[in-house]
């Protein structure tokens, strides 16, 4: 293979959508595939992947493909017309989440340029679980539980953004959400939504601008300015107990530290004091020192506590005080709320009140928003 | 209703027709038009017609009082003025005026690349030719005039050091140091350097002590506003340059044909008006500020302007445009804003760009010789007059230069006064702004004085002295 | 897939009201392609003999180093090749006058009477030097006097200054204004917050931010603006102003803006209410009304001046009397005799801009007024929020296009809609939409960012446009959204009529080793591009 050649990886979930059809919610679990192959569903994973694959078609001398067995991938490329390079083994109809995440690996090891995988948040985690942020991965939606923020919009938009991608045109990465829900709850009526990683996705902005409007702020921009904002007003000696997000992440690569992807970190005086503290941790710190809380919306509800944060507890909440507690997001985070409120969920029906209300957000440098928090 | 009860078909406003609206209010259900205001309370509504002088609905009508008002005004078409400060009289090509009157560029705002494609060819030559004068590859899209061009790239600086301090050289515009001080005065420290009082050029003594590793960037006008062509710019480059601060200078582009672009000795910016590139006086309504610096990604970021790019398309020998550097992906110092975005002087980089076209190498080098020549023939000659000193500094003047009266007795106000019945605009009057220069004006020389009106002027002063 | 294939079919189909169109394609040369050594484009005034004869070298005073070594280098071109050039740059731009420019919302882009350009290009305004001795520039001292007069009315307030040279650079002026009122009270450290909304213009946010100070900005409620109650949560003993634009970019009206007003007063801040969307209240409410400390106007919006290809356009700043002293230097004055320029301000911010802002604007606006006069105005403000209604009316027949919040209600003079609804069918996305307009001779504006309303397209139709203008601009939208649906590649791969092909590269743009702003950049680096391959 010629040394410039790109590779594309290209992983199916070919159960995932399964239950969607005949309304049971996610396909996790053998019982649930049982159950939706016995009502007549049928997976629509290999359908929705060509439908990616088809853009890609006419460059398809440019890269390789590269893919697991029968469905989980090379099915659906030899149908569209690809010649994919096929890795590993499977068990014909009866994957599971472990060949999704064997899968991953392997096509990790060989430096693939992208992973395209079609399926649900499910298949999301398990490939985040795998690999985390080494490779970028492209999600095509096919799954029902599509609430992480790595899907291309539709899988034809999915084949098209890997084909800029690998052309070089596309060449922002950014990380997005692995969020999945448990789908026990869901079934019983209770919807949490819970922080499992972050993947690192291209993205493509247009290319046609007019001269007339200020141009919109990165990502990268928009957090590491809401940063500056909020290392300019720390104080010494205080605590600043940071929850997960993107965007809280960026106070401390500001700062030039490192912080623990999904847990919760303490900061004082610019230093990391803890990392991945416990709920009991933060109350025995409380005891020594006054401390503020930051923390962004987690998945697409704009949860800013009760999930992925479950650390910062009622209690610690309390115990810093309403008026200690920071929230950060980018506008454009903000956005995609749709004029609904911030959540919270901490347990408590009385702390979720006190925390109900207008609340400042931090949304830039020196830029704030007034935002709604319900529970 | 007022407007309805009139029923006057407005040339401007084609749905002025009765039946057309009745037409139009049936298809969106409404019984009238205020209907389509009822989410407008009425304690927020003017219940008046209102005041406003009667119209002139005719076009005669209306040119008829529009004219009679203008031709109150003595414009410098029926004298000979010798007035810049900031301002200048130059020629303007019949095909500068022809293609800033085209009502394409005259309508056009911000359609993109496409809809708009000879907009951003036009607009990308400006920065090209214009890049040429200064020897510079980066020239952004002009701001609002050369004052807002320097306090622009003052921020810029501050930003792209990270230092608070701004130092301006003396001697400037009175009106352009105010203006930079309210758009620097956010967050930034301005120190004003005196000039040296005897060449009126900068005191390279004072602006040492003036700066320090606090500064973020340096200013001074080439020439400067006295009129005088500032010969230090080497040695203040490196003063600045030594420290880490970054040298602002402020370039008539007029002069540039003959004299060097700060760029090539020192200067990080280069900025001023393009008014003398084939914009009309118009009372102050011809302005627009330019910018540039070198290309670097660092400084190129930091424009609040925009930036157009050329790039090929798909076909052989056709060029496409776009903007550079959309996306601020950089945020790096405490100052947080690149400052705003909106409607600048784009016509008149348009038309800066057609002078240019059309001077050429030949015409910007003659153009520039012109002016130097005549000013300075001009000041010789005016320090012939008893009384009259020209100039005040012994400094080399570019089109400008201090003409002192302090020895005839007479006060730069009378004799203006003087000068203005025998259709002369004298100088500018100095002597509010610059007291220390006792009764002093600031004349101005242009291609367009001839020999006679230089001899008019003379003779005029003579007179009056 | 040819915009051609297209063509028969929409000549037979006498229903289309929408026209083919072709913007001219040139595919015109650099200007510096055009270089013919010893060509002249114009030639400058020789000096006189006897004054060369005295002075051989005049720059020989000056250092060596000051001397500039070469001429610079830009292109030799006759006339006749400079006028053509240009000329068919213009013809590859769509002006607006050329169409009814509805897809180019929030800048009002309504007719600009060519009288008022005549009579701005007048000697006896374009001769003008702005340092004339007063008592010659009586005229256009008047014009101004008498057109701050004019926006007084207009706009209840007490005190104009039209020294800013654009609507930012006046809201910037207001609030350079509003610092020097708290710093008056020596409260300017303390109110460091301004208010704003998400709807506004994004100036509101920016000029005040470029001024200083920190802004909070505020969100729509489903009814198209904020509550009371998020508005009475962001004011404290810190606010120094509220920013805010009414009607919205939306069109939305916000019918409790005095009570916003009432909030922010409480809190001891003060109100600017930008004018941008005027155009549909001229004569029905005022700034004043509702309680406003300052407002600004744009010229080139409401009052018609051209936009100039972005600029030069005019902004005005109006104040109430307590205020006045703030404004920059200096205001015209009239002493019941004659007209001149008070520099005696003692509390003024300064200067703001060169000279007195853009005179030629000021004098197309006033001879605008007094062609309209207060009825005239009346009713272009009448029926561009007609002709707005009207088009939203026939906007929202087609199947997939919404008006987000405030359903069902009116608006005032533009409407920001949203094609969400035919993107999750078809994947054609806002930008696809606005590029295959293009292909219909129109701009398409979106939104400013960030796109609070998904997949946004806005129009602003004004009063200058016809109805026939309007329904054929609305089947245009049809045609679109029906191609959207039954030829989505011919959507997504527009435009297809537009002079120059698609530039589909990102690099030229934004890699530093790339990217060209000057044509010397442009060869600079295309050497070093084919020296390394």
């Amino acid at each position: 293979m010629p040394p410039n050649e790109k590779q594309l990886g290209l992983i199916i979930n070919p159960i995932s959508g399964i239950g969607g059809a005949v309304s049971l919610k996610g396909s996790d679990g053998t019982s649930i595939q049982e159950r939706a192959r016995a009502l007549g569903a049928v997976p629509r994973a290999q359908e929705r992947a060509g439908e990616a694959l088809r853009p890609l078609l006419p460059f398809q001398g440019e890269f390789e493909l590269i893919t697991y067995p029968g469905e989980m991938g090379a099915d659906a490329a030899i149908v569209c017309g690809f010649k994919p390079a096929v890795i590993g083994k499977i068990t014909s109809g009866n994957t599971t989440a472990a060949d999704t995440q064997r899968a991953a690996r392997e096509m990790q090891a060989m430096d693939v340029d992208l992973l395209l995988f079609a399926g649900g948040d499910g298949t999301a985690r398990d490939i985040a679980s795998a690999i985390g942020t080494q490779t970028p991965v492209l999600g095509i939606p096919t799954g029902v539980k599509i609430y992480s923020a790595v899907y291309a919009t539709n899988p034809r938009s999915a084949g098209e953004l890997a084909a800029l991608y690998l052309h070089g045109k596309a060449k922002e990465l950014r990380e997005a959400e692995v969020v999945d829900i448990d789908e026990e709850d869901v079934r019983q009526g209770v919807v949490s939504v819970i922080l499992y990683g972050y993947l690192r996705i291209p993205f493509r902005r247009s290319l046609v601008q007019s001269l007339k409007s200020s141009s919109p702020p990165s990502e990268q921009y928009s957090t590491n300015a809401i940063a500056a904002t909020i290392i300019e007003q720390m104080a010494p000696d205080w605590l600043y107990i940071l929850g997960p997000g993107t965007t809280t992440r960026a106070i401390t690569d500001r700062l030039g530290l490192a912080k623990t992807l999904i847990g919760v970190d303490v900061l004082q005086n610019h230093q990391i004091l803890a990392s991945d503290v416990t709920e009991k941790e933060l109350l025995s710190l409380l005891n020594q020192h006054p401390a503020k809380i930051i923390v962004t919306p987690i998945g697409g509800q704009g949860y800013v506590f009760g999930r992925g944060n479950q650390q910062i507890s009622a209690e610690v909440i309390r115990r810093v005080g309403k008026e200690n507690i920071i929230v950060v997001s980018t506008k454009d985070k903000i956005v995609t709320l749709r004029g609904q409120p911030l959540l919270v969920d901490t347990g408590s029906s009385t702390v979720d009140k006190l925390l109900c209300g207008y609340v400042k957000v931090v949304t830039g440098y020196n830029e704030y928003t007034i935002y709604r928090i319900s529970s | 209703m007022p407007s309805e009860e009139k029923q006057v078909g407005y040339p401007y406003i084609a749905n002025s027709v009765p039946q057309v609206k009745e037409q139009m209010l049936r298809e969106v259900e409404a019984e009238s038009i205020s209907e389509l205001f009822e989410e407008i309370p009425d304690r927020l509504r003017l219940h008046r017609k209102m005041d406003l002088p009667q119209p002139f609905l005719s076009e005669y009508a209306l040119r008829r009082h529009v004219e009679g008002v203008l031709a109150k005004n003595v414009s410098t078409q029926e004298v000979i003025s010798f007035l810049g400060a900031g301002c200048y009289q130059h020629y303007v090509p019949a095909v500068c005026d022809e293609v800033n009157s085209r009502n394409e560029f005259l309508t056009a705002y911000s359609g993109r690349a496409y809809e708009d494609h000879g907009r951003f060819q036009a607009l990308w030559e400006y920065q090209s030719l214009m890049g040429e004068l200064l020897e510079l590859d980066v020239v952004s899209l002009p701001t609002y005039d050369s004052y807002q061009a320097a306090a622009t790239c003052l921020r810029m600086a501050a930003r792209v050091t990270g230092r608070k301090e701004l130092v301006i050289c003396q001697p400037i515009d009175p009106a352009k140091l105010s203006k930079i001080l309210d758009y620097c005065r956010p967050g930034l420290e301005i120190i004003v350097v005196k000039w040296d009082a005897e060449t009126g050029l900068i005191d390279l003594a004072a602006l040492e002590r003036a700066i320090s590793a606090k500064t973020a960037a340096v200013y001074f006008d080439n020439p400067n506003f006295l009129g005088a062509v500032e010969i230090q710019g080497e040695q203040i480059a490196e003063l600045a340059h030594q420290q880490g601060i970054l040298l602002v200078v402020g370039a008539d582009p007029i002069s540039l044909g003959i004299l060097a672009s700060p760029a090539t000795y020192g200067a990080d910016y280069v900025c001023g008006d393009i008014q003398p590139l084939g914009m009309h006086m118009s009372y102050g309504g011809g302005h627009a500020g330019y910018m540039a610096t070198r290309d670097e990604e660092r400084l190129v970021q930091e424009f609040p302007t925009r930036l157009v790019g050329i790039s090929p398309t798909v076909v052989p020998g056709e060029y496409g445009f776009g903007e550079v550097a959309f996306e601020r992906t950089s945020f790096m110092k405490r100052e947080g804003g690149k400052e705003y975005l909106g409607t600048m002087s784009n016509l008149w980089a348009i038309t800066a760009g057609v002078y240019l076209a059309l001077m050429g190498p030949k015409g910007m080098t003659e153009i520039g010789q012109a002016i130097i020549t005549r000013a300075r023939h001009t000041m010789e000659q005016i320090n012939t007059v008893r009384g009259v000193k020209a100039p005040y500094f012994p400094s080399a003047p570019f089109q400008e230069f201090v003409v002192n009266f302090d020895a005839t007795g007479k006060s730069v106000a009378e004799i203006n006064r003087a000068l203005l019945a025998q259709g002369i605009f004298g100088g500018l009057d100095l002597t509010r702004s610059f007291p220390e220069l006792g009764q002093s004006a600031l004349y101005c020389v242009s291609e367009i004085h001839t020999l006679a009106d230089i001899k008019r002027l003379v003779n005029a002063l003579k007179g009056v002295v | 897939m040819n915009a051609l294939d297209f063509l028969p079919e929409q000549i037979k189909d006498e229903k289309t009201t929408a026209r083919f169109y072709h913007q001219a394609q040139w595919t015109e040369r650099l200007i510096f392609e055009l270089s013919q050594p010893g060509q002249r484009g114009v030639l400058v005034p020789e000096v006189e003999p006897e004054i060369l004869a005295k002075d051989p070298d005049p720059l020989a005073a000056l250092p060596d180093k000051l001397r500039r070594k070469q001429p610079p280098a830009l292109p030799e071109v006759s006339q006749v090749h400079v006028l053509r050039h240009y000329l068919r740059l213009s013809q590859e731009t769509l002006g607006a006058g050329l169409v009814p420019d509805f897809g180019m919302a929030t800048s009002t882009m309504k007719y600009n009477p060519p009288i008022n350009e005549q009579l701005a290009r007048s000697p006896k305004l374009s001769e003008l030097h702005p340092l004339q001795d007063e008592r010659t520039v009586q005229g256009i001292l008047e014009v101004i006097y008498r057109f701050e007069q004019i926006l007084k009315e207009i706009s209840g307030m007490a005190r104009f200054s039209f020294q800013p040279r654009a609507g930012s650079h006046a809201i910037y002026t207001n609030a350079s204004i509003v610092r020097a009122y708290h710093a008056a009270r020596g409260e300017a450290e303390r109110r460091d917050e301004v208010i704003t909304t998400i709807f506004a213009h994004p100036s509101d946010a920016a000029c005040p931010g470029t001024a200083g100070y920190k802004l909070i900005t505020l969100y729509p409620e489903e009814c198209g603006y904020p509550s009371l109650e998020a508005i009475r949560a962001a004011v404290s003993e810190r606010t120094a102003a509220l920013f805010i634009t009414n009607p919205d970019d939306t069109g939305i009206f916000n019918p409790i803006i005095d009570k916003f007003v009432e909030v922010v007063h409480t809190a001891g801040g003060l109100c600017s209410y930008d004018q941008a969307n005027a155009n549909g209240l001229l004569g029905i409410t005022r700034a004043a009304d509702a309680g406003f400390d300052l407002c600004h106007f744009n010229l080139h919006k409401t009052f018609s001046t051209p936009h100039g290809s972005g600029g030069p356009g005019a902004g005005a700043c109006g104040v109430t009397e307590s205020l006045a002293r703030y404004l920059p230097v200096p205001i015209v004055e009239f002493d019941g005799q004659k007209y001149y320029l008070d520099y005696d301000r003692p509390d003024s911010i300064g200067k703001v801009s060169s000279f007195y802002g853009m005179v030629s604007n000021i004098l197309r606006a006033y001879a605008w007024a007094m062609s309209l006069g207060a009825d005239g105005m009346r009713e272009a403000a009448e029926v561009a929020v007609l002709n707005n209604n009207y088009l939203m009316k026939k906007i929202l027949e087609i199947p997939g296009i919404t008006a987000p919040y405030a359903e069902g209600k009116r608006r005032i003079e533009q409407v920001r809609y949203s094609i969400e609804e035919l993107t999750k069918e078809t994947g054609i996305h806002c930008l696809d939409f606005a590029l295959r307009m293009a292909d219909h001779a129109a701009h398409g504006f979106l939104s400013h960012h960030p796109f609070v309303v998904p997949e946004p397209l806005t129009l602003e139709p004004t009063e200058s446009y016809s109805k026939t203008d309007i329904d054929e601009y609305a089947a245009a939208w049809s045609k679109v959204a029906a191609e959207a649906r039954s030829q989505p590649e011919l959507v997504k791969t527009a435009p297809h009529q537009s002079a120059v092909h698609q530039v589909t590269e990102h690099d030229p743009f934004e890699d530093p080793d790339h990217w060209a702003i000057t044509w010397r950049a442009y060869q600079r680096k295309a050497k070093v591009r084919d020296a390394s391959k």
